[in-house]
């Protein structure tokens, strides 16, 4: 089974880690590199793509000539997505035991940050005996 | 079990796949079709050469079931339209973008330049023109271009069908253009595959264990396009240009995949082979007298390349690289890395008024770039505090994870040194009130 995992970041100001010292932020990255490749290595990783900062963001609605009506920053917004991982995994444990691990990547001082990782199901095609 | 063809293998059936197609689209004139019989055949080959041994004329055997293919989509096509007879060509005319007619002399050149200048059709995308480039002459299949653009095969092969779909509705002839017309498809094919070559060289810091080797592919590439026009000093300059760049590809990125930039490299790690050979390419054609774009950014990375050292570079003849290169393209980039030679040159002052006269220029808006090289001359000049601004505010506006960790890296360095000097300060200070 697929589950997305999702990690926000408060939505005011720029990201955190821009103000963490060098040592605090290249310990942080290797963290998420090594925690990507592990994932890759276990057959567990189906993607994973980090986002844009908030500053270009824009929410896009369409008018009614059906044109797009682009509305943006949002400095205001509590959280913002920055980035997922889609995981496939056996069981939902074993997905909220990979979350966990990702909540825990080091911090400024190489403390946990342990962040609240949104962990949501990807829906999927029916089971054979379903059909 | 499905054996895997060894590489020596894989490496003939893609110096063979434009002269399959050469044949195959001059017999039944209808490239989309042809192009799709040509992948199969080479699927066909993949699953049936390591089994039962590899056929006396490879290709011969590949032209042959590319052609069996496309006669029965041809014959299912005619029948479904009740038609009984096949005429001179099997495809209808509508549906045709062939080669030009098969006059005596068209030569395998003629065939893969043909080819070249259909895929990379001014018509395309940069992005289908790079997918139907590999797949028609570069003999990669779907499955492996798809895995080198991290998208799904379904999207890849949608995107080549709808490459071919645009280049057919364009309704240009195919037949080889001349003067002019040549030189401009020419450079279309030359800016196609500059843009295979850093796709793959931004891609392959990412976080992917595995991926094709884009970079590599658009060298061969332009190798081979290179036989096909073995006078054209600006071909010879992009492949220059191609070697001297990736010549650095493993010490341009650190542990972290952070981006190494070129002041920082471990120059031991440096390619000594692919120097040798691009500087001597650029050398011998420049002084053909027909310099270009292209030859001039290869003769900037020889520049770069030959110095034993960061500090050994020789900046001022970069700097009159540069001067001459911007009189030739209209390119804002190469404005701003003529700022930075200019403050090598003559300081970061200097360098820091032409970044601003480059930010002037609408291209330029907001561009992440400005920041990251004001950030480096601010730095330069002394003024830390301005320069750590500009490394964050380029960290927040790159798309690439690579830059985005060097640019925070950069500032936090930064920061790091505010930091300890502040305690420094804090501290001599009590020493002095205590005594």
């Amino acid at each position: 089974m697929k589950y997305m995992m999702m990690m926000h970041h408060p939505g005011k100001g720029p990201y955190e880690m821009m103000t963490w010292p060098k040592e605090d932020i290249s310990r942080h990255i290797q963290f998420m590199m090594s925690f990507i490749k592990k994932l890759g290595a276990a057959g567990e990783l189906v993607a994973a793509e980090g986002l844009g900062g908030p500053d270009q963001a824009k929410r896009v609605r369409a008018g009614d000539d059906g044109k797009p009506i682009t509305d943006g920053v949002f400095p205001e917004s509590k959280e913002f997505l920055v980035g997922y991982w889609i995981i496939d995994v056996d069981s939902p444990t074993r997905a909220y035991e990979i979350a966990a691990e990702a909540s825990a990547a080091p911090g400024k001082g190489g403390k946990p940050l342990n962040m609240a990782i949104e962990v949501r199901q990807v829906m999927s095609a029916p089971a054979p005996d379903a059909l | 079990m499905q054996l895997a063809l060894d590489t020596q293998t894989q490496r003939l059936l893609r110096e063979l796949a434009p002269q399959v197609l050469g044949v195959v689209v001059r017999r039944y004139r209808d490239f989309a079709g042809c192009e799709d019989a040509v992948q199969e055949a080479f699927i066909a080959a993949a699953a049936q050469w390591p089994r039962d041994g590899m056929p006396d004329n490879p290709l011969a055997w590949l032209i042959h079931v590319a052609s069996r293919r496309i006669t029965d989509y041809v014959r299912a096509e005619a029948a479904r339209h009740h038609r009984e007879s096949l005429v001179v060509s099997l495809v209808p005319p509508d549906e045709q973008i062939a080669l030009a007619a098969d006059t005596d002399g068209a030569t395998e050149r003629d065939d893969t330049l043909d080819l070249l200048f259909m895929s990379c059709h001014p018509a395309l995308s940069p992005a289908s023109a790079i997918a139907l480039t590999l797949r028609a002459i570069g003999g990669l299949t779907t499955a492996e271009i798809a895995k080198a653009f991290l998208v799904p095969e379904a999207t890849m092969a949608q995107r080549v069908s709808r490459a071919k779909a645009t280049i057919k509705a364009s309704g240009v002839a195919f037949a080889m253009p001349s003067g002019d017309e040549l030189a401009a498809r020419l450079g279309s094919v030359m800016h196609v595959l500059y843009l295979m070559f850093s796709e793959g060289y931004a891609a392959s810091s990412g976080k992917e264990v595995v991926r094709t080797d884009l970079s590599g592919e658009a060298m061969r590439l332009t190798r081979l396009l290179r036989r096909l026009v073995p006078d054209h000093t600006e071909v010879a300059g992009l492949l220059a240009l191609m070697l001297l760049t990736d010549a650095r590809r493993a010490a341009r990125t650190g542990p972290l995949g952070e981006i190494v930039p070129l002041d920082q490299q471990d120059r031991t790690l440096w390619d000594r082979d692919a120097i040798a050979e691009g500087v001597e390419l650029v050398t011998t054609t420049l002084v053909k007298g027909q310099v270009g774009p292209y030859q001039l950014q290869a003769a900037i990375a020889a520049v770069h390349d030959e110095a034993a050292s960061a500090g050994d570079t020789d900046w001022p003849q970069i700097l009159a690289l540069y001067g001459v290169l911007m009189r030739m393209t209209d390119n804002p980039m190469v404005a701003l890395n003529r700022a930075i030679a200019t403050a090598m040159v003559d300081g970061p002052a200097a360098g820091l008024a032409l970044v601003d006269e480059v930010a002037a220029d609408p291209r330029m808006k907001e561009h992440h770039r400005l920041d990251s090289v004001r950030g480096h001359l601010l730095e330069r000049a002394g003024d830390r505090a301005g320069a750590i601004a500009c490394y964050r505010r380029a960290a927040d506006g790159t798309a690439s994870v690579a830059e985005r960790n060097y640019l925070l890296m950069q500032a936090a360095r930064l920061s790091d040194l505010d930091r300890q000097l502040a305690g420094g300060r804090q501290r001599s200070t009590r020493a002095a009130l205590s005594k």
